[in-house]
């Protein structure tokens, strides 16, 4: 799409982009590139040189047990937050579709978890489900030792697990319910006077039209769970127990900023990198098929 | 439509029940801790109603982890984050829709690729970055032999130094540039009638006049839906000030909630760590009550 | 005041032409309307005269000065938009008067202007009002106002009266013409409804294709449109137009065989021609038992004053205009009388008009006949 009505003036225009050019190049590219370089150099923290290595910090990282160890548990995580918060998100935005008396104040309620930072849901999470104070110890008091994120690596995972998806369901509820209001009305009454009941026109109907909306939330969430999870896990577990919660953002902050070892840190920016490029790809794939849908 | 679900409706306001209950419970545990002094707030199971110690334990976490500094620091940081992202990809936005020039779509791809270069992917380059802004440039100076055809010339070898840690330029400018925002502004200004720019050019505005009088007025809504998303998004940022602001003065709230976290075998101050994470999370929860309507559409305008 | 001179302007988007080597001369005063299908280049004209297009050829003049290379509101032009453009988010009062504020005029004296030109067209109640809380007619208004208040010296309307509804339409026409008449600035209207053209225009520019098909006063484009074009655009119903065949100097022959007498003409027999003729210059009776000219009746069309008739003729279709009377009851038949002087004749190669008729004739309108018993 292209105006017809534009301005002569094409130096203003240039001028009115430049201030957004010198941040992306000075904050975006340029650190970037920079990272590329140094995934192939070994790299001095603070300056002193550098030695060209080719691809052999990728070599390093690929072999090493406990990248590969990051790169699972970020999987774990990502597969479990998605299908919860999604899930959950989907079934209450169907419901308050239905918009029976209340629907208002669910649609209100709903999105409030969204706009808290992570950090401050992780304390929050991190004190309800610690395992000898707030709601969840009293497990151990029926069985001991069942409930502990502080030492049980499988605990710990679903205690971000479970704060994480609290943040987003209702991020996915807004775009679910989003989409069901989008569906047109006359659509789900025709199939009501062809006989349909609720469920089935949900199954028929509303579902299939979601299916865009549910492409788009898998990558955002996906992606989301690789970016905004930091700030849980570093507050709630600190990547323990044993590494059980590092996942690969925190491994590269760890390794760069706590290990100094930039290069490997680089280079595992750069595979992250790839992984996110991938993503927005497929997801731009999906988006372009949602154009055909029209 | 006339539908008799009996079963149906209780199941539904069964779910969207729970669900309520699952999206206000931790609000409310942390406000009924936060209320409680360390013997209650440690019972198990832990007391449902609120206890008498509210603000006592809410004065102590302001003071110990210097909240009202901290809050101080994370409004400057946010708001100046929402306002350059909401200007800046307005401009950005403005040059690529009402102008013809060479490399506009270079531009518009440009910015398109940073969606792919989430901060958490470049973290340690743009650290380096900030400790010397001009870093590129004086790298970019050295390598083509700019530094020394200068030196030649004027005697003086160019050392660009201009550090931004610890100070909320540091904070701010490296995620002032947009993708999303500006694929926003773009989306709206492609609605703006050819025939109003038109108006305006008989009228003998110019293409600044007509961006600070008409079109501005006209992104209102933008303005408030992105400024919401921005605000909580920049606030709630934690990577970044944690690495940018190694001296406490410049610290956010978000990253300043890491002094309140009970030490294991220590003291377990919950109802202290609570009453801090209440305190931090009240202003972007005020802004989602406040800002539902701008928050929701911005969210879902992003997506296009 | 202002006379516009155009030579030789055109106007080309890559290879596609829009408008080709027009030239036009505007008098000082005069109102102009730019009549034409869509698409045939004329609101490119009126855009590229207001310096919203460049011209890709020739020269614009406004008063002696060749005015191509400046910006809109170095040409002192005005225009009223067909959808209005006013801005969503300022006041009837703003909107009128924000070309002044960009002009650095001083607030007492726009809020005086805005006042004066609110009164000439009824907007003082609804100054403080937003366009949105406007009826079409008042936008309507308030773009006029718009124009209006710079006092410029020349009037562009971009079909301005194609968002109103019927009545409306009308009554802006009226209007328009009014204003028109008390401020004798130089007007040009863009439009493709032949009513507003014939009803609005000291001269008529029909357009077509990008090119002019003719300048003249409504009544000269009336009575004398100097294409096939002209003769099929103007008129409602649009002229009957028959593919005939010079057989004498002063008869052709349709394509059915039928003949048809004509003024005299200067033609070589066989010579293939366009004949028109006006629904409402066509003789009508009822059909009689006699071998004449008969239109075989489809349908008809009531009016109420008189009816349309459709049906063929010719092996054409062909409408002509009835008493009522004599359309009631569907006849099957009814007979034709065509008047030499009432005909037009067009190149059928060209779509010219062939000078052979008797024009001074054809000025004079004939008087609608009684039907024949």
């Amino acid at each position: 799409m292209e105006k017809r009505a534009t301005f002569g003036h094409w130096w203003i225009g240039i001028a009115f982009a430049i201030p957004q050019i010198i941040l992306i190049f000075t904050f975006f590219y340029w650190p970037a590139g920079q990272a590329v370089y140094w995934s192939m150099t070994l790299q001095q923290p603070w300056g002193g040189g550098n030695i060209w290595v080719g691809l052999d910090n990728f070599r390093q990282i690929l072999t090493d047990p406990l990248y590969w160890n990051s790169v699972v548990r970020s999987f774990v995580f990502a597969l479990f937050s998605t299908l919860l918060a999604m899930g959950i998100g989907l079934v209450l935005a169907v419901f308050v579709d239905r918009e029976l008396a209340g629907s208002k104040v669910y649609r209100v309620v709903m999105i409030w978890p969204y706009g808290i930072a992570a950090p401050a849901l992780a304390l929050a999470f991190r004190f309800m489900l610690a395992p000898e104070a707030g709601l969840l110890a009293f497990v151990n008091r029926l069985w001991p030792g069942l409930w502990d994120p502080g030492l049980d690596g499988t605990d710990a995972m679903i205690a971000v697990i479970v704060a994480f998806s609290w943040k987003y369901v209702g991020y996915n509820f807004v775009f679910f319910l989003s989409a069901l209001q989008g569906i047109p009305k006359s659509l789900t009454e025709a199939a009501a006077l062809d006989g349909a009941g609720w469920i089935r026109r949900l199954r028929d109907i509303q579902l299939p039209m979601l299916t865009p909306t549910v492409f788009f939330l898998l990558v955002i969430d996906i992606t989301e769970s690789f970016q905004d999870s930091f700030g849980i896990v570093d507050i709630m577990t600190s990547g323990g127990p044993a590494r059980a919660t590092e996942l690969m953002v925190y491994k590269i902050y760890f390794d760069g900023f706590r290990g100094l070892d930039y290069s490997g840190a680089a280079a595992q920016s750069i595979i992250l990198m790839i992984l996110i490029v991938a993503l927005t790809v497929l997801q731009f794939r999906f988006i372009e098929r949602r154009v055909h849908y029209k | 439509m006339i539908e008799r679900t009996p079963i149906l409706n209780a199941v539904t306001h069964t779910v969207l029940f729970l669900g309520f209950l699952v999206a206000v419970l931790p609000f409310v545990v942390v406000a009924v801790a936060a209320s409680h002094d360390l013997f209650h707030v440690n019972l198990v199971p832990m007391p449902l109603l609120p206890g008498g110690h509210f603000w006592e334990n809410m004065t102590e976490a302001w003071t110990r982890a210097d909240l009202g500094h901290k809050l101080l620091n994370s409004l400057i940081f946010a708001g100046g984050v929402a306002a350059g992202k909401v200007f800046v990809s307005a401009i950005t936005a403005y040059a690529i829709v009402f102008f013809r020039f060479p490399g506009r779509q270079a531009i518009f791809w440009a910015i398109f690729v940073t969606l792919m270069l989430p901060l958490e992917v470049r973290i340690v380059p743009t650290y380096a970055v900030a400790a010397n802004v001009l870093g590129p440039y004086q790298t970019i100076l050295d390598v083509t032999g700019l530094t020394d055809l200068i030196a030649w010339i004027s005697g003086i070898r160019l050392d660009l130094q201009f550090g931004l840690l610890n100070s909320y330029t540091g904070l701010i400018l490296p995620l002032v540039a947009t993708a999303t925002g500006t694929f926003l502004y773009r989306q709206f200004f492609l609605t703006i009638p050819d025939e109003l720019v038109e108006a305006a050019k008989m009228d003998g505005a110019g293409p600044i006049r007509f961006f600070v009088d008409i079109l501005w007025p006209l992104s209102r809504n933008n303005v408030a839906a992105l400024a919401t998303i921005m605000f909580l998004w920049a606030w709630n940022q934690y990577l970044w000030p944690l690495l940018v602001t190694t001296d406490p003065t410049h610290a956010t709230a978000v990253t300043e909630l890491k002094q309140l976290i009970p030490n294991v075998g220590g003291v377990p101050e919950w109802n202290i760590a609570m009453a801090g994470t209440l305190i931090v999370m009240l202003p972007t929860l005020l802004v989602v009550v406040v800002m539902q309507r701008w928050f929701v559409r911005g969210l879902i305008s992003t997506e296009k | 005041m202002a006379d516009i001179s155009i030579r030789k302007v055109a106007k080309s988007y890559g290879k596609t032409s829009v408008v080709e080597a027009l030239d036009l001369d505007i008098h000082s005063g005069e109102f102009i309307v730019v009549l034409g299908p869509s698409g045939c280049g004329k609101s490119t004209l009126l855009r590229m005269i207001a310096g919203l297009e460049e011209i890709s050829a020739g020269d614009i003049a406004i008063d002696g000065t060749i005015v191509n290379r400046l910006e809109p509101r170095e040409r002192g032009c005005a225009m009223v938009f067909q959808n209005y453009a006013l801005y969503p988010h300022m006041s009837v009062a703003d909107n009128m008067g924000y070309a002044l504020k960009v002009a650095g005029v001083a607030k007492a004296e726009r809020l005086a202007r805005i006042g004066r030109v609110a009164e000439t067209l009824g907007l003082t109640a609804l100054l403080d009002r937003r366009p949105a809380q406007l009826s079409g007619g008042q936008r309507q208004r308030v773009a006029m106002g718009r124009a209006m208040i710079r006092e410029p010296k020349v009037f562009l309307f971009d079909e301005p009266l194609s968002n109103l509804d019927a009545k409306l339409r009308v009554q802006m026409r009226i209007e328009i013409r009014k204003l028109h008449n008390r401020l004798s600035a130089t007007s040009i209207f863009v439009t493709h409804d032949q009513v507003e053209a014939m009803t609005l225009a000291d001269r008529i520019v029909v357009m077509n294709a990008g090119k002019v098909e003719q300048i003249g006063t409504p009544l000269e484009i009336w009575h004398r449109p100097a294409s096939r074009f002209v003769a099929g655009f103007v008129g409602m119903p649009p002229m009957n137009l028959l593919e005939a065949t010079v057989e004498t100097d002063t008869r052709v022959r349709l394509a059915d065989g039928t003949p048809i007498d004509t003024p005299p003409l200067a033609l070589r027999p066989g010579t293939p021609v366009v004949i028109g003729i006006r629904a409402e210059d066509v003789r009508v009776g009822a059909a009689v038992n006699d071998p004449g000219l008969v239109l075989a009746v489809d349908f008809v069309e009531q009016l109420g004053a008189a009816a349309l008739v459709h049906g063929r003729f010719g092996g054409h279709d062909f409408v002509v205009t009835a008493p009522a009377a004599l359309a009631e009851g569907a006849p099957e038949g009814l007979a034709l009388g065509i008047d030499p002087p009432a005909l037009h004749l067009f190149d059928a190669a060209t779509g010219r008009r062939l000078a052979t008729v008797n024009d001074a004739a054809a000025l004079a309108r004939p008087a609608v006949l009684a039907p024949t018993a």
